[in-house]
């Protein structure tokens, strides 16, 4: 483990974001001519994913939220906060916070998309689909990706990810042509990436900033029994 | 003596074949179930080889459901335990005998079950190792309806009641044994 460095801070206001306070940080630090902290961020709205800290033991925080729509409010005067990067060998540390997660793209690119054919524009609502089906998979489709549920698990579990994923898709009528062979490729590829298996003490959804429910792990395993022995994949 | 139908039963238990087919899928599935989660438990390890400096599992997981694995340890070492001492004496050991009017000769378990629990320290390490026994399946029961993908709207609720009785009374029954007989062996 890299060891973990102490770094004092002596103006952080309580009505900072987490992000600004790493970032009046990076300045402190760059004006003493030290090496910025490095950390993943972007569109600090909490809807990207990008963010990505382990905060005081917990995946982006005290906060069901994620790290950027945290606030130092949410912490004491005078306190010593521990910030890691997501532990875990499918996620690699490129630099201090910054982790590769691109084998959550790798799991996407196995089979979480629907082929569509060229041809002209379909009509909107031409497929009916009932509105408790369609909020299900949207609840699914919130899914942001941004690996707290990896950094919660105790097993480094990517299988709320990819049952979100699956979930979404295999809910909606336009999922249905490859929804077999997605939840075998899928799988295959969350396994290929060191991912480790679930034993659903739901700190994954516990910790979730989107709140995806452990429903979509039952869904995924399902999908999965019955993939395997009714694919026509030899 | 009288015909005692607490021991009739028990005879019957005791020739009928359903009971010792039950018993060898249940040493069958025991053995499958330590091995399997053994390898699993070592693939979920490697998954993260560089562990948290700071780890709040509590604020998001029951103890349970993270040390499933040390419970089911301490399980097997109960169950070794258990077979050691009655099971492997009752097939393999020096073992008195009794004569019943309804059945017979037959080897008496119940002596030597009775003279373990005359131990305050045997009778207390099986109320203990229930203790464990409740923890394991308080999380166990509902999970593998989870893994099986066995989750509905209507059932999973009802599974997770079934869970929470089975948790209190199976190990709270079993518990009972050693502590009613222990009392009985005062007297």
């Amino acid at each position: 483990m890299d060891p973990l460095k102490t770094i004092k801070s002596e103006a952080v206001s309580a009505d900072m974001s987490f992000l600004e306070m790493l970032d009046v940080l990076n300045e402190e630090l760059s004006e003493k001519g030290e090496d910025p902290v490095h950390f993943d961020h972007d569109c600090r709205e909490g809807i990207c994913g990008m963010c990505s800290l382990h905060i005081n033991g917990k995946p982006h925080g005290p906060q069901q939220t994620t790290t950027c729509q945290l606030h130092m409010r949410s912490f004491k005067d005078g306190d010593t906060i521990t910030i890691e990067p997501w532990r875990a060998k499918a996620f690699p540390v490129m630099k201090d916070l910054v982790v590769d997660r691109s084998a959550f793209d790798r799991i996407i690119q196995a089979g979480g998309y629907v082929s569509v054919n060229t041809g002209g524009v379909p009509d909107a609502n031409e497929i009916p689909i009932p509105k408790k089906i369609a909020d299900e998979a949207f609840d699914a489709a919130t899914c942001i990706g941004c690996g707290a549920c990896v950094a919660a698990c105790k097993n480094a579990s990517a299988m709320l990810f990819t049952s979100a994923k699956i979930s979404q898709l295999a809910l909606l009528p336009q999922g249905q042509v490859e929804r077999k062979e997605r939840a075998e490729k899928m799988i295959a590829q969350m396994d290929a990436e060191g991912f480790g298996a679930c034993t659903n003490t739901g700190a994954c959804s516990a910790e979730c900033p989107k709140g995806i429910s452990l429903t979509n792990i039952a869904r995924m395993n399902r999908e999965y029994f019955s993939a395997v022995v009714s694919s026509n994949n030899v | 003596m009288v015909a005692n139908p607490l021991i009739c039963t028990l005879r019957l238990m005791a020739n009928n074949p359903l009971i010792r087919v039950v018993s060898i899928l249940n040493f069958v599935f025991i053995a499958a179930h330590v091995v399997y989660s053994a390898i699993l438990t070592k693939q979920n390890k490697s998954a993260r080889p560089v562990g948290y400096a700071v780890a709040n599992g509590a604020s998001n997981s029951p103890w349970a459901s993270r040390n499933m694995g040390l419970l089911g340890t301490i399980l097997l070492l109960f169950i070794l335990v258990h077979l050691r001492g009655f099971w492997y004496e009752v097939k393999f050991g020096e073992m008195p005998m009794v004569t019943y009017e309804e059945s017979g000769t037959i080897k008496d378990v119940y002596t030597i079950v009775a003279a373990s629990y005359e131990n305050v320290g045997y009778a207390l390490f099986y109320v203990v190792c229930m203790g464990f026994l409740a923890f394991h399946l308080s999380h166990g029961f509902s999970s593998a309806f989870q893994t099986l993908g066995l989750n509905h709207v209507k059932y999973s609720p009802v599974i997770k009641k079934v869970g929470y009785a089975i948790t209190i009374l199976i190990p709270t029954l079993f518990a009972a044994i050693p502590v009613v007989m222990y009392i009985q062996s005062l007297s």
